[in-house]
């Protein structure tokens, strides 16, 4: 399945783009999302967090993905 | 009430919205923009947020503060955008009844916020720029 991810913040700067598509096995969890990003991504290890929004809520690991979640990375926030 | 805007927030129009007739208190926390961080000079501060989840975040820390304490009306507004020396980035505006629940309640919002809001700030400096708390 395709998975259209939003990216903000530092993420956006290190992929480069606001949002970008990877192919994960159908049924793929949120922590398949993390593996494949630290892989490919080795500067997303270095954040002090790296979090996984879920149809506007923060997501466990062991939730499984859709086609049809927004889906976003939330590296640290930092409001206020 | 909330608000995430890229237009000068007004302290006063934001308390103005907790004001009650029930209320013995008011607390306002204003968060400013600080001209050095690190001892590194700043130029200015770049927010930017993921709105649809911000707002629902915001949401939240206004119901848990509702439950934690009996607080009367929370407002909190963002800004978002280039703000420079001396601008306001956030107002949190609580009235109660007593002023020790609204003291209290001010100070969880904002130190949640901190930590459960994405909304993101990048510090520009005379030589760089960097984001925030993104690294250890």
């Amino acid at each position: 399945m395709d998975l259209k991810i939003l990216l903000f913040g530092i993420t956006r700067d290190i992929i480069g783009d606001h949002s970008f598509t990877i192919r994960l096995n159908e049924g793929g969890y949120v922590g398949d999302l993390k593996k494949y990003l630290y892989a490919e991504y080795p500067e997303m290890k270095k954040l002090r967090s790296l979090l996984i929004a879920v149809n506007n809520e923060y997501a466990p690991d062991d939730l499984r993905l859709s086609e049809k979640d927004e889906i976003a990375l939330i590296p640290p926030v930092s409001g206020g | 009430m909330i608000k995430i805007t890229e237009h000068p927030l007004n302290p006063e129009n934001i308390t103005a919205t907790v004001y009650d007739d029930n209320a013995g208190g008011v607390s306002v926390f204003i968060g400013t923009v600080r001209s050095s961080t690190r001892d590194k000079k700043v130029i200015r501060l770049e927010f930017e947020t993921y709105l649809n989840m911000a707002i629902k975040e915001i949401e939240k820390i206004i119901e848990e503060a509702k439950q934690k304490w009996p607080i009367l009306h929370m407002t909190i507004h963002h800004r978002i955008g280039k703000l420079t020396i001396g601008e306001i980035a956030v107002v949190i505006a609580v009235s109660s009844s007593h002023r020790k629940e609204a003291f209290a309640a001010c100070q969880y919002a904002i130190d949640t916020l901190k930590q459960t809001v994405p909304i993101w700030k990048k510090e520009i400096f005379e030589d760089g720029e960097e984001w925030v708390s993104a690294h250890p």
